[in-house]
């Protein structure tokens, strides 16, 4: 059993035309080792493939302890075209926070 | 240098097209503000108020415009507080000219208001094709015969103008979030655009306020986890920038939510790719070092950032027709609820195209299982004893977009036992919007004042 972004981690999910941007800010500095070493922009691209996502790029802020990631094509043409319930994606941070990072990582 | 005597205080009176107001008069009357800011303009919303004033529906700027200069103006007269806002939209002549006919009302006759206009570049960008659609990434060509607006985002510099004339209000229209505020502090503070550090602070200022009650605990709460006091007592925040650009974010004391290091970190990051080269039309500003130190439980103190000379560019937000989207919804519960709904979806797509509807795309969710995250492993797992069906479809024109909503609300006698709460929800036409960047000496942007 492995531990969740949840338990972390806190997330804000924002929107830029058919791009989501899914900041990931730990909770501490122990969980900040963690996320940096296993939350990465392969595995949010597979947490995120079914709604379309593209190739993911992830960025590093030291001093808020966060990661940014940048997920394009995820929001079904952007908040003006998506037919979707939610055309901003603001749920994204939501299923960015129920990744499961394996233990052995 | 005495910090005191140079102390600029920023509120925010909105961060978005239909924020509340009573926010604003909490700040307008407690904080000793200078200026109020309120940011009100959406990626869509020009376009679609261009869209608006065509059909003689709206005026072009903000539908709330007058409720909030109501509302702030008296306050604004005692307190010496001067406003600025990009509530002018497709329209800021009429904004400016609309705040001086409610400020007169009110008695103000010596008001002065400022308009910034030139952000609509519609017919410079209309005569090159070639330029690229930075989200679609095609030529310009493309949509061009289906384009409704064209706006660049100005930078700081015309908020800068707009308040050197002396007005008590400014309007514009398209400007970029940020630098309405940090247009305020090159005003106040006769800050220059040499100067990257200031430039920075007043950006990072800017952007950790254009939202609003964002970063003091709206677009945040996790019951259990991190949890925001009084959140329907949520404060707006407000800033203090000094001349040297150090930068303190604070809320009323003792108001409901919360202002704090995690608060401040979610905002810094909110919609911003590469955190060391946020664009902004004044700036290329850096994260790389950014921190909070919580002084008081309604005040954070806001250092580390560091800023790049500006780009030679505008960016140009372009909004374009685009269709039509047609929806609709229906509940359904107890045994075999999912079989039901997803016989419903079937019935709806087949009784739409027997009927010559036409779409090119349709989604079905089924709300409480794959409508937000689609067929996420964690909601499929398990059958939810209700479930509300929502069938969407693109649409090339308004007939088939509403006939599609017409199918669904149908489903009450014509579908699957058990039809709960069917509504055609609708046509809606698209606009939308993309960006291509242009040369900065294709836009002119003009000060216009009324009033005084």
């Amino acid at each position: 059993m492995g531990v969740l972004v949840h338990d972390l981690a806190h997330a804000r999910a924002g929107d830029k035309g058919n791009t989501s941007s899914v900041a990931v800010i730990a909770y501490d500095d122990a969980a900040w080792q963690v996320l940096r070493r296993s939350l990465t922009a392969d595995r949010v691209m597979l947490a995120f493939s079914h709604l379309g996502a593209g190739t993911v790029r992830r960025y590093e802020v030291e001093s808020l302890r966060a990661l940014n990631f940048v997920i394009p094509n995820v929001l079904a043409g952007g908040v003006t075209r998506s037919l979707r319930l939610d055309p901003h994606g603001k749920t994204l941070s939501a299923l960015m926070l129920c990744i499961e990072l394996p233990d052995s990582d | 240098m005495n910090s005191s005597d140079t102390r600029l205080r920023i509120g925010v009176g909105a961060g978005m097209a239909d924020d509340r107001i009573g926010p604003a008069l909490e700040l307008l009357q407690k904080c000793d503000l200078d200026y109020l800011v309120c940011e009100c303009l959406a990626e869509r919303t020009i376009a679609r108020e261009t869209l608006s004033r065509k059909t003689g529906n709206s005026k072009g700027f903000n539908p709330m415009l007058e409720d909030r200069m109501r509302s702030f103006l008296p306050l604004m007269r005692d307190k010496g507080v001067k406003l600025v806002s990009n509530m002018g939209a497709a329209n800021p002549m009429g904004a400016a000219q609309a705040a001086l006919e409610i400020g007169q009302s009110l008695g103000w006759q010596t008001l002065k208001c400022a308009a910034v206009t030139g952000d609509d570049v519609t017919e410079r960008v209309s005569r090159h094709p070639e330029l690229t659609l930075l989200d679609l990434q095609l030529p310009l060509e493309e949509i061009l015969p289906r384009l409704a607006s064209a706006n660049a985002y100005l930078g700081a510099d015309v908020v800068r103008d707009g308040l050197a004339t002396g007005a008590h209000v400014v309007m514009t229209g398209r400007v970029a979030d940020p630098s309405l505020f940090l247009g305020v502090a090159l005003h106040h503070h006769g800050w220059s655009y040499d100067d990257c550090p200031r430039l920075a602070a007043g950006t990072i200022m800017g952007h950790l306020l254009e939202c609003s009650a964002q970063v003091t605990g709206g677009y945040f709460a996790d019951p259990g986890k991190k949890d925001v006091p009084r959140l329907a007592e949520l404060a707006y925040p407000f800033a203090d920038i000094h001349s040297d650009g150090s930068l303190f974010i604070g809320k009323p004391d003792g108001s409901g939510g919360r202002l704090d290091r995690m608060t401040c970190s979610e905002q810094a990051l909110y919609e911003i790719h590469d955190p060391r080269a946020y664009i902004t039309p004044d700036c290329v500003l850096s994260l790389d070092g950014l921190n909070f130190e919580e002084l008081t439980p309604d005040r954070v103190a806001v250092r580390g950032v560091s800023a790049r000379p500006r780009t030679d560019t505008y960016k140009v937000v372009v909004g374009y027709f685009d269709g039509w989207i047609g929806s609709g919804e229906v509940a359904y519960a107890g045994i075999n609820a999912i079989a039901r709904a997803q016989l419903a979806a079937e019935t709806v797509k087949e009784r739409f195209r027997l009927d010559g509807g036409v779409a090119s795309e349709m989604q079905v969710d089924l709300i409480g299982m794959n409508s937000l995250h689609g067929s996420h492993p964690n909601t499929m797992s398990s059958v939810p004893y209700e479930v509300r069906l929502r069938v969407a479809a693109r649409c090339p024109d308004k007939k088939s977009a509403h006939l599609l909503g017409d199918h669904v609300r149908q489903l009450n006698m014509q579908g699957p036992y058990g039809a709960g709460g069917p509504v055609n929800l609708g046509a809606r036409e698209v606009i939308a919007v993309d960006a291509v960047l242009i040369p900065r000496d294709w836009v002119r942007p003009e000060i216009t004042t009324v009033g005084a």
